[in-house]
């Protein structure tokens, strides 16, 4: 064995699971995993460990897992995470943990997500729950949202031994777990579904079909359902458009959309009761993970799908991971491009796309060169189907209609990073809500940050 | 899970059922709507609130029989569940915000079209409760369509009533029953007008003319109700809003109706929408998007 080289980790055929929505990623076996986690040299001052939105200890599991001590190695990820099996598939793990991890500088960095999703799954596999808080403290705490910011403060105030009840919005819990990210990334029964059950097996109540802001707001379940503290993970639910003419045209949907009639709604299922539409030709307009996850959708689904894109690949938002795998699957990348018109037939329906080729200027605020247009590039995609991902925004529906939450002019609530702590007494909030469209990882981080403020508030009430 | 306490067949195809949802009944204003899931792998059906009472805890709603969703929802008995069922989404109508005194001083005209009838009553229940008479027009295709006509009579300060073949009430379409009432020397300040999307829009043309304000409630394709997916996107006044969350209701001279109606058919396949006019017969409506 080479260990300056990362175990391989299985994957299902390029060509075979652009026909199907099963997961793409297969994962390690106990050998594979045990092989990989003997590369691991136990650093003393662990870098992964720093690397890691929610503090993992990271060297210490795979210790355990080279032993081939799978339940204690679940134990020790326990402690800090509430939805491993989650993070080991989503998180971008190559600019956390494994960015950091020594190996990396001469060889492959250990494949910490690989190991902590094995872990995860061999828990699951053979029944291992976390274990509950041995006593209840009688405080009584609510959560607003049921995605990894939810999910990930909840576990950890019922750990504590507070009785905290979710309130979700949409008829299923887990957020962008469940209507985002699709099956083929994070298949929702086998692990979204296992992952809140054991958060409910801590004690957590959750209570769907209730928008906070409308079926209740945040002084009414303080001052009339007896909530001694609120916890805010409602995410940035918001799609963006572009303005451009023509984006009203039947066959234009927002990837919030398309993913949550296919994620949420099951809509990729023949057997499903939800329409979706099933385009010949699909542009998803964006780079971020949400545009590679729409277009992959769009694939399975039987379309060509070109990914149209301002800057170039370097630029793109999405992980390495996710573009390579969209690469395979035969996705076409049209960057440096810019769409400036929908068009669409006498019926309405998308005919096609008018675009701008663009190239890379001084630049910008965010560090990324500014794309500029070319003059007189001007040119036409024919299409059937636009899905524009262009980034979201957090949902007015609470700071609007909670006296005192401050939020800034992107309308993110405005929260103490190290506690969560909000300008409403007694209200926290982590997440997209607070950040803007981040990633599931720093979510949970925000969210075990604001756990320990809202006890260290109560505790000292 | 949410009870159906109380289920009624209004008339061929329109269902009314009262179900238990207490937070929803709890906070709900008339123009506001619900989103409900007959089962666990049903579609999410947007629905005006028609009534609600808040000692009970309960919420009712009309529906019309017109897609496979509605047809399987219409087979739930009394007794039996909601899968989901949450709310309230959308604003309230403007009435209910307004200073009281502001809302007295108008001449208020509710015209109302086919199974738009429900989502009217609680308005205009809520402005008789206020002590407000305002006059309506209830229109159907024929007599045996009518819905709601007792329990509008006893809130209404007027009621008109009108059949487009003439079998009951005034005849034709309510736009005429509008011009009727003007040309009597009627005067309103105020139009609402609920009911398929192409009898709002020639409601709106004609009391543009008129010079009379026009509400309109619209009830297009959404998925989750509270801003998220973008589906119900229109045009108001040349910008996009959101229907879920900026309305339902909106200013009816700003509305681009034609959008509107062709975004509603984006899940219609030809054959469906061919279907659809066949089953729907005579309370064909304009659903189907085509018809202009």
């Amino acid at each position: 064995m080479d260990v300056l080289k990362r175990i391989p980790v299985r994957e299902q055929d390029a060509k075979e699971r652009a026909t199907n929505f099963k997961e793409v990623c297969l994962g390690y076996n106990k050998e594979e995993a045990m092989e990989e986690a003997s590369r691991c040299i136990n650093c003393k001052n662990a870098q992964c460990v720093k690397g890691c939105p929610v503090a993992i200890q990271i060297p210490q599991f795979i210790e355990q897992v080279k032993n081939g001590n799978i339940e204690e190695a679940y134990r020790i990820i326990s402690e800090s995470s509430a939805l491993p099996a989650v993070c080991g598939r989503v998180c971008p793990q190559e600019s956390q943990c494994e960015g950091k991890c020594i190996r990396g500088f001469k060889g492959d960095p250990i494949s910490i997500g690989k190991l902590e999703r094995f872990v995860a799954d061999w828990a699951r596999e053979n029944g291992i729950k976390p274990t509950p808080a041995a006593q209840k403290n009688g405080k009584k705490v609510a959560v607003i949202g049921s995605g990894p910011a939810g999910l990930t403060c909840a576990g950890d105030l019922a750990k504590m031994g507070y009785d905290v009840t979710i309130f979700e919005a949409l008829h299923e819990a887990g957020g962008v777990l469940v209507y985002g990210i699709p099956e083929f990334r994070l298949p929702k029964s086998g692990v979204v579904a296992k992952e809140i059950e054991n958060v409910k097996s801590l004690g957590v109540h959750i209570e769907t079909n209730v928008v906070v802001g409308k079926s209740v707001t945040i002084d009414q379940l303080m001052d009339e359902e007896g909530f001694h503290a609120v916890f805010i993970g409602s995410g940035a639910g918001l799609p963006k458009f572009m303005g451009i003419p023509g984006e009203n045209a039947n066959g234009v949907f927002s990837a919030n959309e398309y993913l949550t009639r296919s994620n949420l709604m099951k809509a990729f299922d023949p057997d499903s009761r939800t329409p979706i539409m099933h385009g010949k030709k699909v542009a998803v307009v964006g780079g971020g993970n949400v545009a590679m996850d729409a277009a992959r959708t769009a694939l399975r689904l039987g379309a060509e799908v070109h990914i149209v894109y301002r800057r170039s690949e370097e630029e793109l938002p999405a992980r390495v991971e996710e573009v390579h795998h969209a690469k395979e699957e035969g996705i076409i990348f049209d960057l440096l491009t810019n769409p400036i018109e929908i068009l669409s037939d006498d019926k309405g329906w998308v005919t096609g796309m008018k675009c701008i080729r663009m190239e890379l200027g001084e630049p910008d605020e965010s560090g990324r060169r500014r794309p500029v247009e070319v003059p007189g590039s001007e040119f036409v995609m024919e299409l059937d189907t636009v899905i524009m991902s262009l980034g979201t925004s957090p949902n007015p529906l609470i700071s609007s209609t909670t006296k005192g939450l401050d939020t800034n002019k992107w309308k993110c609530i405005i929260a103490d990073e190290n506690n969560g702590k909000t300008t409403k007494e007694g209200v926290y909030a982590g997440g997209d809500a607070v950040t803007g469209a981040a990633t599931v990882i720093l979510a949970m981080g925000a969210g075990k940050a604001a756990a320990k403020g809202i006890d260290e508030y109560l505790s000292a009430k | 899970m949410y009870k159906i306490v109380k289920k009624q067949e209004l008339t061929t195809n329109i269902y009314l059922m009262e179900v238990e949802a207490k937070r929803v009944a709890k906070t709900c204003e008339p123009g506001q709507f619900v989103i409900v899931r007959m089962d666990n792998e049903g579609e999410r059906i947007p629905l005006t609130i028609c009534d609600y009472n808040r000692e009970k805890g309960t919420i009712t709603i009309v529906f019309q029989t017109v897609g496979a969703g509605t047809k399987m929802m219409a087979q739930l008995e009394e007794g039996e569940y909601f899968h989901d069922f949450v709310g309230p989404l959308g604003r309230p109508s403007e009435l209910v915000e307004q200073p009281l005194e502001e809302v007295k001083s108008k001449k208020i005209l509710f015209v109302a079209g086919g199974v738009g009838a429900a989502p009217v009553y609680p308005q205009v229940k809520w402005l008789h409760e206020h002590g407000i008479a305002v006059d309506v027009i209830v229109g159907s295709k024929t007599k045996d369509l009518l819905i709601l006509e007792k329990e509008m009579e006893s809130v209404a300060g007027n009621l008109y009533v009108t059949t487009d073949d003439g079998s009951y009430g005034r005849s034709g379409m309510v736009t005429q029953t509008i011009k009727d009432l003007v040309a009597e020397g009627k005067k309103y300040d105020l139009c609402i007008a609920i009911g398929p999307m192409i009898m709002m829009k020639f409601v709106c043309l004609l009391t543009k003319e008129l010079e009379i304000p026009t509400v309109v409630s619209l009830n297009p394709i959404m998925v989750d109700g509270t801003g998220m997916c973008g589906a119900c996107r229109v045009t108001v006044g040349g910008k996009v809003k959101f229907a879920c969350v900026d309305g339902p209701e909106f200013d009816g001279h700003e509305v681009n109706f034609d959008e509107a109606m062709r975004r509603q058919q984006i899940y219609k396949t030809a054959e469906g929408r061919a279907m659809l006019a066949l089953e729907e017969g005579d309370t064909h409506h304009g659903g189907c998007g085509n018809c202009q």
